[in-house]
């Protein structure tokens, strides 16, 4: 049931424990306990909300960093990765496979802000090799949501046999 | 001028739910809870696939039958889910489900044979046996049998001159299934009396209580069943109508026949989309039925919690509430419902006159819009 749980808050996570219980079958203790030990293992990391910061009047940047890493030994990737994803700034560190190591995402007020840390912060580490910095011009969809104003046309008739 | 209507058809009455169809368009803000067809949209990676097509210029004619790709795919699907051995030569594809009720119908029937019909079902099975020269007979389920049709209610309407039984699980509109000892207690009669089935199956794929088991997959029962199914349910692609049936050789090669001056074949686009959704769409399908399996728990339970009867359905994507209590007709109730709380419903009785005292809810809703509906519904049960 775990799984289930799961699947219905990663699509959702404004859903109530009583609304899962019911469209589960399942007693609303149960939901309220397995919720609750996933959060303590950490299986369920946090609750967040889905902004499509583009329809926002702040002024928002971001930018994926390609980042090449010479790995340590005995450490590996580990505490690069840590250095990096400790800044605020950092959105996401990710491990790639492929032409380069590291995958940062950062979110900014501005450009200036951004370049800033790559070249101040991120560029300088000794185990950084080099960086490639992308800036996001459009998220068309995120989170399996897409955020671009779809036309939706074919609509169902009202009432159908 | 002289009539030039045909008695046969100026006898039939009009479909039951058109009623309710002209004064919900009339109301801009109703919501509907009437509605027989999925809301997903078709899986991208399916409507792709006919987009290519046409890009490919696949824009002509297929065979009568359909593509033999689609219908080996077919032939798949039916191995794979009730493990039963079809030919691609014993495949037609056709116009959505409804056209395989009809093709089929008509390639059975003699005037005066008699269909048995059990009610409430799909509005199309008595029309559509009039208009093939057969005589309808109605079976009326009953609700202490989960709607169910049993030997006993079988056996009490057969006579010599009884030729088919319709048999529509997952059923639109109660949302009862027929589980293999049900079916294994059907069968013996059929082959008793030497009867054939019609078995409409559209909703094969969204049973929430284990698999969907067809009748042909009980012994004997290929050889004297047309099975029908089609895509329109399981992948959320009624506009592409696409069906099949799928018969012995010799009601097969008939059908085809109708088919054949009657239709040409089933629109080609559909048919490439179609060999993609059977042979990749197993995901979709499942991502859907878990979809409605939540809908349908929830719905449940919100009817239940305002004191509505339900008994609980296990197919398809319907509810069929018990509004007997409330002292009023299906008819009025629907009704009143939607004037008073524009909420749409569908009375029980477009489905049959058994449905008196009914009503069908449909949960190819979201959540939320059952939300808001089923508040609507609630204010209604507490202003009576």
């Amino acid at each position: 049931m775990t799984g289930k749980i799961l699947d219905i808050l990663y699509n959702n996570s404004k859903v109530t424990e009583e609304d899962i219980a019911v469209m589960l079958g399942m007693d609303i203790e149960d939901v309220h306990n397995e919720i609750k030990a996933m959060e303590e293992e950490r299986i369920i990391c946090g609750y967040t909300t889905m902004i499509n910061w583009d329809k926002v009047d702040a002024e928002k940047v971001s930018a994926i960093i390609e980042v090449k890493v010479s790995p340590q030994r005995g450490r590996g990737f580990d505490s690069i990765a840590e250095r990096i994803y400790r800044f605020d700034e950092v959105e996401s560190v990710t491990l790639m496979s492929g032409g380069y190591d590291l995958c940062v995402t950062l979110y900014g007020t501005s450009i200036k802000e951004i370049a800033t840390f790559v070249h101040e912060k991120l560029a300088p580490l000794e185990s950084v090799v080099s960086t490639s910095t992308h800036f996001v011009l459009k998220k068309y969809k995120e989170h399996g949501i897409v955020l671009v104003d779809e036309k939706k046309t074919g609509e169902r008739m009202k009432i159908t046999p | 001028m002289r009539d030039p209507l045909s008695k046969v058809i100026r006898d039939i009455p009009p479909s039951g739910i058109r009623k309710f169809f002209d004064i919900v368009s009339e109301m801009e803000d109703a919501i509907s809870l009437g509605v027989g067809e999925p809301d997903f949209d078709t899986p991208w990676h399916i409507r792709e696939e006919g987009i290519y097509s046409l890009e490919q210029g696949r824009t002509f004619y297929t065979s009568n039958a359909g593509l033999k790709e689609l219908k080996q795919e077919v032939c798949r699907y039916l191995k794979r889910s009730q493990n039963v051995k079809y030919d691609a030569e014993e495949v037609v594809i056709t116009v959505g489900g409804s056209e395989a009720i009809d093709i089929a119908l008509r390639a059975m029937l003699d005037p005066g044979d008699e269909v048995l019909i059990p009610q409430p079902s799909y509005v199309s099975y008595e029309p559509c046996t009039i208009l093939a020269g057969g005589t309808p007979v109605i079976i009326e389920l009953k609700e202490e049998n989960e709607f169910r049709l049993t030997k006993e209610e079988l056996l009490s309407k057969i006579t010599d001159k009884t030729k088919i039984l319709i048999l529509p699980f997952p059923n639109n509109p109660t949302g009862a299934i027929m589980e293999e000892k049900d079916l294994k207690e059907i069968a013996e009669v059929i082959i008793e009396k030497d009867l054939f089935v019609l078995s409409d199956e559209i909703y094969a794929e969204l049973t929430y209580s284990g698999k969907h088991v067809s009748i042909v997959s009980i012994p004997g029962m290929k050889e004297r069943t047309v099975l029908i199914n089609g895509f329109s349910k399981a992948y959320a692609m009624t506009g592409w109508r696409l069906g099949y049936a799928v018969a012995p050789r010799a009601i097969l090669d008939q059908m085809l026949k109708i088919h054949q001056f009657a239709i040409m074949c089933a629109p080609t686009t559909s048919q490439y989309a179609a060999v993609e959704a059977l042979k990749y769409g197993d995901p979709d399908v499942k991502k859907m039925r878990e979809a409605y399996d939540k809908r349908r728990r929830f719905l449940l339970n919100e009817l239940r919690s305002m004191g509505i009867d339900c008994f609980t359905p296990y197919g398809a994507f319907y509810v069929f509430p018990n509004i007997k209590k409330f002292g009023m007709s299906s008819d009025e109730f629907a009704e009143r419902l939607l004037r008073e709380k524009k909420v749409a419903v569908v009375p029980g009785t477009a489905f049959g006159a058994c449905g008196e005292g009914f009503l069908r809810i449909s949960y190819a809703y979201s959540i939320d819009d059952l939300r808001v509906a089923l508040g609507r519904i609630r204010e209604f049960i507490e202003s009576l």
